[in-house]
């Protein structure tokens, strides 16, 4: 049985979100049309599987993670995923200032929907994978931009799930910490889990997935072999210039 | 091997009451700290710091009883004992209401980044609520020791007066929050109308002091029951009575059933709104 199944999966926003009653009284009459953020989106990933999700800015990547976290609610068809998912889509969310860098490995984990006894648990592996150890107890406020992004990446992926979901994180931190998240990455493939990676790098839906879709305008223009989609792409790109990217939600 | 986790969406759906409650449930490490949180950061960088729950109280009595002791003479016997025990569940019926249709919108970027139980939030904000109105009950005991006031066992009811009102407020918490989702005006007309139903309920007055012919709009008043319900136990030192009980019960499922409905019906759609 597929870890995650797509059944013509469509997401429409509405034209403009209203904010007020007056805005949502008048919103009738202006005939702004709704946004198509995903059309008919049909997919099946098998359970171990790495699948790359690939296209270019405001083609519905994201929206169609987010659909499968189950954040955003499908206006047409049906998802269906068989396991615990953890998404690794928005990192250091609930990430508290005044918090040290200890009691938000908590809060960020509990956001998370992990236990209390699990970070406990694995609290000195996410600080050891982070690299800040001696600053874990200074308030959240005091850290660079890298370094609340290391602890981020290192609560997020210190996690047991079935389904894997990662957005375009890999960018973050030196080489050294991009050699450790790939290394990461190549474990959840190893215990068997299933990876969805969504990327603009297509050197790395090579190396880490065995099928890739391409998705344009919230459609999916082709499913298959990682390289061979990924080969699409590139020549794709050079065929047709780009078309105008639209800003997503 | 333990049972998979199986999630299923599709459009137009709606939140199911066993998925909430076993996602709120799963969250429980989540509730801790929200709540946590509310009753730590609120006073973090004051002198006085959690004292003030504790003062807040005191204060409001000291100032409203010069006012109406010296003012206006209510014939109402104990009258700091009757407004405290008053006025501290109307405090925390309108602060839970306000404050969870705030923590809504606050977390709308956590619950458009993150998969949490959307109603998690009126959640922990009515338990940080209930926990400052159990702490804000020390200083009315306080002021019964002092007047001579007596402890009677009808107090031990409390508990049950307490849950009554918590699960109504809750439930109207919810509706309001959910609601305020897709319209922030709801807030502000909350903010408008809690004031006036303050004075449309006997809080600072009793009700005796109404005219015969408008006490009917007062009994209509659902605050009226659930108020009267926690103040009795210490005021009169008695037991609500069965019509009561009944009529808070009732009230406190209705809004229970209507909260629930309103969070069923639109909390699915929230994401173009968060």
């Amino acid at each position: 049985m597929s870890s995650v199944i797509c059944k013509n999966v469509s997401v429409n926003y509405p034209p403009r979100k209203a904010p007020t009653l007056k805005e949502w009284a008048l919103r009738r009459n202006t005939g702004a049309k709704p946004f198509h953020a995903l059309t008919d989106v049909s997919l099946a990933v098998e359970p171990g599987e790495a699948f790359g999700i690939i296209g270019g800015n405001g083609a519905g990547k994201s929206t169609l993670l987010r659909v499968i976290t189950g954040i955003v609610p499908p206006t047409g068809g049906e998802l269906i995923t068989r396991g615990v998912v953890a998404p690794i889509i928005e990192l250091g969310t609930g990430f508290d200032g005044e918090l040290s860098g200890r009691e938000n490995i908590h809060f960020n984990g509990s956001v998370l929907g992990r236990s209390r006894v699990f970070m406990r648990h694995c609290e000195e592996e996410i600080i050891d994978f982070s690299g800040i150890a001696e600053f874990i107890d200074a308030p959240l406020r005091t850290y660079s931009t890298g370094m609340i992004a290391r602890l981020a990446f290192a609560i997020a992926t210190t996690v047991e799930a079935d389904i894997v979901l990662l957005d375009e994180v890999l960018a973050v931190g030196d080489a050294e910490f991009r050699e450790k998240c790939e290394e990461r990455i190549r474990r959840f493939h190893q215990t068997g889990a299933t990876i969805l990676l969504v990327s603009h790098d297509l050197t790395t839906v090579r190396q880490v997935c065995e099928r890739a879709a391409w998705i344009d305008h919230g459609r999916v223009v082709t499913v298959g072999d990682a390289t061979e989609v990924a080969d699409a792409y590139e020549r794709g790109l050079h065929a047709i210039p780009a078309p105008p990217a639209v800003a997503n939600v | 091997m333990t049972a998979i986790p199986v999630h299923r969406y599709f459009a137009g759906q709606k939140t199911r009451f066993t998925d909430e409650w076993r996602d709120i449930l799963k969250s429980g490490h989540l509730l801790y700290n929200l709540v946590h949180r509310d009753l730590t950061v609120r006073y973090k960088r004051s002198i006085f710091g959690a004292l003030w729950t504790l003062l807040h109280p005191l204060l409001l009595t000291a100032i409203l009883m010069v006012v109406f002791s010296f003012v206006f003479r209510f014939d109402v016997g104990h009258y700091d004992v009757y407004l405290l025990s008053g006025l501290l569940p109307w405090t925390f019926f309108s602060q839970t209401m306000i404050t969870a249709m705030a923590a809504t919108s606050w977390n709308g970027q956590l619950m458009k980044r993150v998969r949490v139980p959307r109603s998690i939030f009126p959640l922990s904000t009515a338990i940080s609520g209930l926990v400052n109105l159990a702490i804000s009950y020390l200083p009315l005991f306080v002021i019964m020791a002092i007047r001579g006031v007596p402890f009677r066992p009808a107090m031990l009811f409390l508990p049950v007066s307490l849950t009554i009102l918590a699960v109504f407020t809750f439930g109207l918490a919810l509706a309001f929050s959910t609601v305020s989702v897709y319209f922030i005006d709801v807030r502000e007309m909350f903010n408008a109308a809690v004031t006036a139903l303050m004075y449309l309920t006997p809080i600072i007055y009793p009700l005796k002091i109404v005219p015969a012919h408008l006490q009917k709009f007062i009994r209509a008043n659902p605050m009226y029951y659930i108020i009267e319900i926690v103040r009795i136990p210490i005021h009169a030192g008695i037991v609500p009575s069965m019509s009561l009980l009944g009529i808070g019960v009732a009230l406190a499922l209705t809004s229970l059933l209507i909260g629930w409905l309103t969070f069923r019906r639109l909390s699915a759609g929230f994401y173009p709104h968060l």
